[in-house]
């Protein structure tokens, strides 16, 4: 053996790094316990010392969505495309709830979570990360619900059904891009978070969740479409109830979309996360 | 030749202050906003905001090899924390290098990821799976966690509910069961009784005789004393001493010893000093009978404090207050409170006042000092404290100590008081062994 081969290789260097770098996913990878088990202390948290507990869960979109029926249905009566309105309004609600709710839990995420941030080492990308997942799982009751709706409406599934995951998986990556650069961003300027509610709230009116896509005037529709939701909601309203607006061209669109933001976000995450421990 | 375990060369680490004003390093973006034109005139002028850069870490370097216990020793602000915060990877350095051969555990804080809301089943996992390890790991060292921690009963019970030493037992059980080739701990022992202190030195020593490589940061000399073989000296930011433990803290305390207090460090370090700033200790000095200034006495000798205090806003009364704190377990051994007056000060007076410990009988040992300096009825804004910023009080055996029934090979406890022995019954053919057990009813008198 030669002296060179003696010399162990170091399993970490410390060192300034500046600029851009790698994602270093395969470190991510050997943390993804860490992961799950933050998305799982984030639902846990959210449902501990609440009466109904995991109830809300299904209760929240549900009332959100008799509320729609309600004022927007039978009151404003706002198209719905022929869909039995609460239907219609569930399946926008869904998709837009977990949109909603990525946003809102990574946007704060890391300072919630400053203390771990100041006192141990992981990926930091692994707690705006947990939302997605953690979100995930409120989604999937909502779904469902949903699928118990759909039988009392006696809605029959076509095999437009298997196209769903694909616009779930589409959200979840738009959103988590996002949310990457919101949970960064809020790191050094803490209005992000305040201005966000407003935000989503301007957001939801602008995509198509209490009406539908045809009640937006034909001349506009190319600028209405350039709102990713649009596509997440609509499609996802096609797959699980046929008919629907959405386009391939809009589909299009939000897929560069939510690609563009999730690696822009994943990237500028990485680059500002060096001085989070300095900042938080 | 030992392989390496942690090469560092000239780490340096900087943080940006804004001298302005004392502001948070985050701002709110319509700060920003506003504040934008306003620098981009100044800087315009050559007027911009002046931002100092403080050195937190300048120039380290050191080698350590696999199975070595360091102790990394030095005053608050001296660069330990930065220095186990790089190596951790928690933040990076500004400058340098360093190289880590294997996993590495760090322990910066007890209860890292606990959170109140979950039980302690959940919060073993999560702690777990922050510090580093695997799902199956955890699982695989479950039960081994539950019993170090001792909390069986209430594992399903959120750590809320939990007394302060079971949630720090809970805590400080996950790190120890993590596996790491290289252990960084930053004054954990700070926190708990003085039992789990004594526990967590226990684990830390078998971690150190399992051949792996610690890094144990603290100010608690004497902890450092018992763990380490080697002792590194940070000074602002510098490696001042590198070398066997004793010798290291030799100089330490040598250059505590040749630190004086004055008032500006008060005013600057707001994280040494508490109170409202309306008194503050100007000069401590520890002197023994003959007037010089030491900090080294033997058992019996008379120690008197020096102290004095400027009044900075009119003082209701002035109360001085000389404690002693156990070196190991930092509680306070012992407190001497004195009402100096009761009549109101006004502000700008200076006084000076010197408190004696006549015939000091703690047994041989290290005894950091706590001083407190407030209002005659204890207002609990106006007053000032050092806290182990000036050296230790150390006491050594000497002459008195073989009057005093203390045996250096058994130096346990804090006191001697006074004792006697009689035998009331023996055995057959057993003799009491006449004069061993020394029968006394008085101290002698120190003659100097």
């Amino acid at each position: 053996m030669t002296a060179v081969a003696d010399t162990p290789r170091p399993t970490v260097v410390v060192e300034p790094t500046t600029g851009w770098s790698a994602l270093n996913l395969r470190e991510l990878w050997t943390y993804r316990d860490l992961l799950m088990i933050l998305a799982g202390r984030d639902i846990r948290l959210r449902y501990k010392q609440t009466a109904l507990g995991v109830t809300w869960v299904v209760l929240q979109p549900l009332l959100a969505a008799l509320i729609f029926t309600v004022m927007f249905g039978r009151f404003a009566r706002l198209p719905s495309d022929d869909h039995p309105y609460l239907l219609f309004a569930f399946s926008g609600l869904v998709v837009w709830n977990y949109f909603a709710a990525v946003l809102q839990r990574a946007g704060n995420s890391l300072i919630t979570d400053q203390r771990l941030i100041t006192k141990v080492y992981f990926p930091r990308l692994a707690i705006p990360l947990a939302s997605t997942f953690s979100a995930l799982v409120d989604m999937l009751v909502s779904l469902s619900v949903l699928a118990v709706l759909l039988v009392f409406y006696g809605v029959e599934p076509t095999w437009r059904l298997v196209t769903l995951p694909f616009f779930i998986v589409l959200t979840a990556i738009a959103a988590t891009g996002a949310s990457l650069w919101l949970s960064a961003l809020n790191v050094k300027y803490r209005d992000f978070v305040y201005a966000l509610p407003f935000l989503l709230q301007v957001w939801m009116f602008a995509s198509p969740v209490a009406y539908a896509t045809s009640i937006v005037p034909e001349n506009l529709r190319v600028w209405y479409s350039l709102n990713p939701a649009v596509a997440f909601i609509e499609g996802a309203r096609w797959a699980v109830l046929g008919s629907s607006s959405i386009t391939p061209v809009m589909v299009g669109v939000a897929t560069a979309f939510s690609l563009a933001v999730f690696a822009g976000g994943a990237f500028f995450f990485r680059r500002v996360e060096r001085g989070f421990a300095d900042v938080v | 030749m030992t392989p390496p375990a942690i090469k560092v060369e000239g780490l340096a680490k900087s943080y940006q202050i804004a001298r302005a004003l004392g502001r948070q390093p985050y701002r709110t973006l319509q700060e920003e906003v506003i504040a934008l034109p306003k620098n981009l005139w100044k800087r315009a002028l050559g007027r911009a905001d002046k931002m100092e850069t403080f050195w937190a870490l300048e120039d380290v370097s050191f080698n350590v090899t696999q199975g070595e216990v360091v102790g990394i020793i030095g005053r608050n602000g001296a660069g330990k924390s930065t220095l186990l915060k790089i190596l951790s990877r928690i933040t990076e350095p500004t400058k340098g290098r360093a190289e880590i051969y294997g996993r590495v555990g760090a322990l910066l804080e007890v209860g890292t990821g606990f959170h109140p809301e979950l039980t302690g089943r959940e919060n073993i996992f999560l702690s777990g799976a922050i510090l580093g390890m695997r799902k199956s790991e955890i699982a695989r060292q479950f039960d081994a966690i539950v019993d170090f921690a001792e909390v069986e009963q209430f594992i399903e019970t959120p750590t809320k509910r939990y007394s302060s030493g079971m949630y720090t037992r809970l805590a400080f059980a996950v790190a120890a069961h993590l596996e790491p080739e290289i252990l960084l701990v930053d004054e954990v022992l700070a926190v708990g009784d003085a039992a789990f202190q004594k526990k967590c030195l226990g684990k830390m020593e078998d971690v150190a005789g399992e051949g792996r490589t610690v890094f144990f940061v603290s100010h608690n000399t004497q902890a450092v004393r018992q763990l380490c073989t080697r002792g590194i000296l940070l000074e602002h930011g510098r490696v001042a001493a590198d070398g066997p433990t004793e010798s290291t803290l030799a100089i330490y305390n040598q250059r505590l010893r040749d630190m004086r207090v004055d008032a500006e460090t008060g005013v600057n370090n707001p994280e040494n000093r508490r109170g409202s700033g309306a008194v503050r200790f100007t000069a401590v000095s520890v002197e023994g009978v003959e007037g010089t200034e030491r900090y080294s006495f033997e058992m019996g000798e008379t120690v008197r404090f020096r102290l004095s205090c400027r009044v900075n806003t009119p003082m209701r009364g002035l109360a001085i207050v000389v404690a002693l704190r156990s070196g190991l377990s930092r509680e306070l051994v012992t407190s001497a409170r004195h009402v100096v007056t009761t009549d109101l000060i006004p502000a700008g007076e200076t006084l000076t006042v010197v408190l004696e410990f006549p015939d000091v009988y703690i047994r041989p040992g290290e005894y950091p000092l706590y001083l407190h300096a407030s209002e005659a009825d204890q207002s609990p804004v106006n007053y000032d404290v050092l806290d182990d910023l000036t050296p230790p009080l150390v006491i050594v055996g000497g002459t008195a100590a073989k009057h005093d029934n203390f045996d250096p090979t058994h130096p346990y406890g804090v006191f001697s008081l006074p004792s006697r022995m009689s035998v009331e019954e023996w055995p057959n053919g057993v003799n009491p062994q006449n004069g061993q057990g020394v029968t006394r009813h008085e101290r002698p008198r120190i003659v100097r």
